[in-house]
């Protein structure tokens, strides 16, 4: 485009009107579809800053249930917001169908378009294309539920007190981030499908607890008995040869307690079921922030340049924009007293700007790097990109030795048992992989979390459960672990033990209630 | 395919409910830093929000996390000098090796860390008040119609010349000329017309009676028109004024407390709470208030609020040095008629003996009579001595307007009001 083109912008200065942002959207949507962006409808929401507030409390969720961590979240937000600390986010999406967006009514026209851009196209187009995103949120039926839930629950504190259900959810609460399933992968099912077999569920759900708790011995339990059980030995009349429950580890704790636990009502167990549908809601967006946002950023560029190549907009605006964007993906280096972490939008918005300049521009480098995507149409390979990835392999697949280099990235092996830290691998010919695969690492949740399972429910001795927490490279339970099982102990309703283990040798053991905790020998 | 809705009119406060689950979960928390401000901040400045701490380890919602400890990666961004192989030295302050990124996790077993946030004014009051079974206050209309206020009631026909509307007199003079002229036009009118028509016939034709006769008319019609005043008494207006009989829109409290050696800190400061009640009720019903302290132990001084809740003395105790004080005050500088007085004393019962009966008296012929309310508190968990028994006559004679309580802690500051509070109420 030719920027010498007599210049008609939609609209200048600061000040914006609902027309205004109509024709903006018109020429957005108008360039979003030249770039084959498949997108959810927008609702484009304007709101005010107290109404921004409320949402960020909420963590964007648009209906939300009571609960007083929400409030304190409130008080949070707003307590930095009036000391200034922090600007009010300019953008807060939500991955529904139609695709929500707020726009706070202080920004300036220049900020309502560059959200426009980067929410209602980045990241509308993100999640209807991600898919982590497409396999685990039905984003048509996420508002229903959403509302669903906030009834449900309000019936049930009428119904059982306040106080019973907000000791419900705190303890749901605590589990949540072990309310989906890392390492499995379902298959997606249609929502007509999904509200069958919720119903089927919802009457068999305690028909099936209570087979299971049947105290008659000679029941088999479960499909797969194990041959050759521990017990073997001691336990001439085969008692304990019904095998363990469950039969296999299992990681969502959550769905575990909601299908076992022996002591929940039935709307405890709906409860459970609740705080486990939006944590698996928000899970993929757990695992693709750098390339969500380095998407919308992505794009929000390329947007914003064509209208201006356009003529759409003038000088003012887009100097502006320049400066608000450098502000986003700007990362401050490890030693800046602003250094808090690498910065999503800066490390996305690198990646994808990179893969962009191989397809169209590769060197030598590139050809031996990325001989499958230098030179090819970058649309199709950015679109490929996005699809078929998360952080963890979106970095370890696309991370290039020039952004590592542009970036400076390092990596630093930190080992209690040494006394100082090491730099292992810098920016260079021989640390390049092995900085990539760090970093690629870093974002992986299995990593981030620690990896807990529940083992064993002792269904024929003392009800108790245990739980595995598999340690790696020697990485402790944090203190929270105490109030973590407590939580789980009053949804599970009996005792609960949490052994850690690295490599198959116990290293510590937590008990709820308490009972010792000396380090195993 | 996109939609643009306007959510500003929606309603206000969506997170209101989460907000006070909040406050109502960390109720001993707040209410111990609302009573911290209570106690540090003046009767007059109670009326706004505070800002209140909360250790972030008793708040904090726990999940799974990794622990300082073992072995981990970490890259970071911004790399200048380092070759592979550098060995740094840990940075200092953070446990056990806990690295960058982690900033989260580390906080947690500190307990250095404070979640801060505002309470607002009215939450603050709820938690100053909290255990004190308080009704709504509302603002109600007091009936005490001592003083008049004048309010514009229209227009009059007499009044002083100071008063008189200018405008609309002239309006009024305005309408009566043209009301009075008219009918004389009328008349001149016609005369002119008779007249011409007379002129315009044939010379022979005329009739010289006719036209001197006219002449004389047109001549005395237009003396009239010119006679017509051009103001009039009767034009004249004058802005009413009407005498609304008002309530007297300022109140002067005064705080009198004992403060010889008996009274202990702790008594202060159920005293405080005592006299920032009623502070506050008067606030809601006069737009001005007035506060006076007035301490005393053998003889009576007005003091500052800071100084009167927190300095000590000595000595005994005469509780009539301080009546008398307070009647002098009111002589001097708060004349009945424009004020509302009313007097909150906190003691602990002590007095001289002979003192008592002179406190009686004082109040009874003195005091009474001018006050809206006297309210007595005695803090103190033993038996009553001579004041509270003279005291006890005093009610008799005045049961509408003179309460007295014994109080232990705070909670037994409400019920001394409970009349005041009713009466007013019930009043509308």
């Amino acid at each position: 485009m030719s920027a010498t083109r007599k210049r008609k912008p939609i609209a200048t200065g600061s000040d914006w009107n609902f027309s205004v942002l109509e024709r903006f959207d018109a020429e957005l949507a108008r360039l979003a579809d030249e770039y084959r962006l498949d997108t959810y409808p927008n609702q484009i929401e304007v709101i005010t800053t107290e109404q921004m507030m409320d949402a960020y409390a909420s963590v964007g969720m648009p209906v939300g249930y009571h609960h007083w961590s929400f409030g304190k979240q409130f008080l949070a937000v707003e307590q930095a917001y009036k000391r200034g600390q922090m600007g009010l986010a300019y953008e807060l999406v939500i991955n529904s169908d139609p695709c929500i967006a707020y726009l706070m009514e202080e920004n300036t026209l220049m900020m309502q378009v560059l959200v426009m851009a980067h929410a209602c196209y980045g990241h509308n187009s993100f999640f209807k294309g991600n898919y982590l995103f497409r396999t685990w949120t039905d984003a048509s039926s996420i508002v229903d539920y959403l509302v669903f839930a906030r009834k449900y629950i309000a019936k049930c504190e009428e119904r059982h007190g306040v106080q019973a259900v907000e000791q419900l959810l705190d303890a749901c609460h605590a589990l949540q981030n072990y309310g989906v399933d890392r390492y499995k992968r379902p298959s997606p099912i249609s929502a007509e499908e999904e509200a069958k077999r919720q119903e089927e569920r919802e009457s068999y759900l305690q028909t099936q607890v209570n087979m299971l708790w049947r105290t008659i011995p000679d029941v088999p339990i479960g499909d797969t008995p194990l041959a050759g059980s521990l017990h073997a030995d001691d336990d001439p009349l085969g008692l304990h040869s019904g095998g363990h429950y469950p039969p296999e580890p299992q990681e969502n704790l959550l769905y575990f307690i909601e299908k076992n636990a022996p002591l929940l009502a039935p709307w405890q167990r709906e409860i459970v079921r609740i705080v486990r549908k939006l944590a698996q809601y928000f899970y993929p967006q757990r695992q693709t922030q750098v390339m969500n946002e380095g998407w919308a950023c992505f794009w929000h560029y390329t947007l914003m340049n064509r209208l201006y190549d356009d003529g759409n907009v003038d000088e003012g605006l887009m100097l502006e924009f320049l400066q608000s964007h450098a502000a986003v993906i700007n990362q401050p280096a490890f030693d800046n007293p602003h250094f808090s972490g690498i910065n999503p939008y800066a490390l996305g918005f690198a990646i994808f700007m990179d893969i962009k300049r191989i397809c169209e521009a590769p060197t030598d480098e590139d050809s031996e790097w990325f001989p499958d995507i230098a030179g090819t149409p970058w649309r199709e390979t950015l679109e490929f990109a996005m699809r078929n990835f998360k952080d963890e392999s979106f970095i370890q697949q696309f991370l290039s030795p020039k952004v590592m280099r542009d970036h400076k990235l390092f990596l630093v092996v930190d080992d209690d048992q040494l006394e100082n830290l090491e730099v292992a691998a810098i920016h260079n010919e021989q640390g390049y992989r092995q900085v990539r695969e760090a970093l690629a690492t870093q974002y992986a949740l299995s990593v981030r979390e620690p990896n807990i399972q529940v083992v064993e429910a002792s269904i024929r001795g003392d009800r108790s459960l245990t739980l595995h927490h598999v340690q790696d490279s020697r990485r402790p339970l944090g203190r929270s672990v105490y109030p973590v099982i407590r939580h789980l102990q009053q949804l599970w309703g009996f005792p609960v033990h949490l052994v850690s283990l690295e490599e198959g040798r116990v290293t510590r053991r937590f008990h709820w209630p308490v009972e010792d905790e000396s380090p195993a020998s | 395919m996109t939609y643009f809705i306007d959510r500003r009119p929606n309603a206000k406060h969506k997170s209101a409910v989460n907000r006070q689950r909040f406050l109502e979960r960390y109720r001993k928390h707040i209410k111990r830093s609302v009573e911290e401000a209570v106690n540090r901040r003046s009767i007059t400045d109670m009326e706004r929000g505070e800002k209140v701490s909360i250790p972030a380890k008793d708040i904090s919602e726990p999940v799974f996390q990794h622990g300082p400890g073992g072995a981990r990666n970490i890259v970071s961004p911004g790399n200048k000098e380092f070759v592979p192989g550098d060995k740094i030295r840990r940075p200092s302050g953070q446990g056990g090796g806990s690295g960058a990124g982690e900033g989260g996790a580390s906080n947690q077993g500190e307990g250095v860390d404070e979640f801060a946030f505002t309470l607002s004014r009215e939450e603050f009051l709820e938690f100053v008040f909290d255990g004190l079974e308080l009704p709504h206050l509302q603002r109600k209309p007091l009936k005490s119609l001592e003083e008049v206020k004048m309010v514009r009631a229209g227009l009059s026909r007499d009044g002083v010349p100071s008063r008189i509307s200018i405008t609309r007199s002239m309006r009024e003079a305005y309408a009566r000329r043209i009301a009075m002229r008219a009918p004389i036009k009328r008349a001149l009118k016609e005369a002119l017309e008779a007249l011409e028509a007379e002129e315009r016939k044939d010379t022979v034709l005329r009739n010289p009676a006719r036209i001197a006769e006219l002449k004389t008319e047109i001549e005395r019609l237009e003396k009239r028109i010119a006679g017509v005043p051009f103001i009039d008494t009767y034009d004249l207006r004058y802005h009413q004024l009407s005498a609304q009989p008002q309530p007297s829109n300022q109140a002067v409290m005064f705080c009198v407390m004992d403060v010889s050696g008996s009274m202990t800190q702790n008594h202060k400061d159920i005293a405080k709470r005592f006299f920032l009640l009623l502070y506050l009720f008067l606030e809601k019903h006069y737009e001005k208030v007035e506060l006076v302290f007035v301490r005393h132990h053998t003889a009576a001084r007005e003091v500052s609020e800071e100084e009167f809740f927190y300095s000590r003395e000595t000595g005994g105790t005469i509780v009539s040095s301080a009546l008398s004080l307070v009647n002098k005050i009111i002589e001097k500088r708060y004349p009945v008629g424009q004020w509302n007085l009313y007097v909150a004393q906190a003691s602990d019962g002590d007095n001289w003996d002979d003192d008592s009966n002179i406190c009686r008296d004082l109040l009874v012929k003195q005091l009474m009579p001018q006050l809206q309310y006297y309210a007595y508190v005695e803090i103190t968990p033993h038996d009553h001595q001579s004041l509270w028994h003279e005291y006890e006559s005093v009610v008799k004679e005045f049961p509408e307007r003179f309460a007295m309580r014994q109080i232990v802690e705070a909670g037994d500051i409400y019920p001394v009001f409970r009349e005041l509070f009713k009466r007013r109420l019930s009043q509308s």
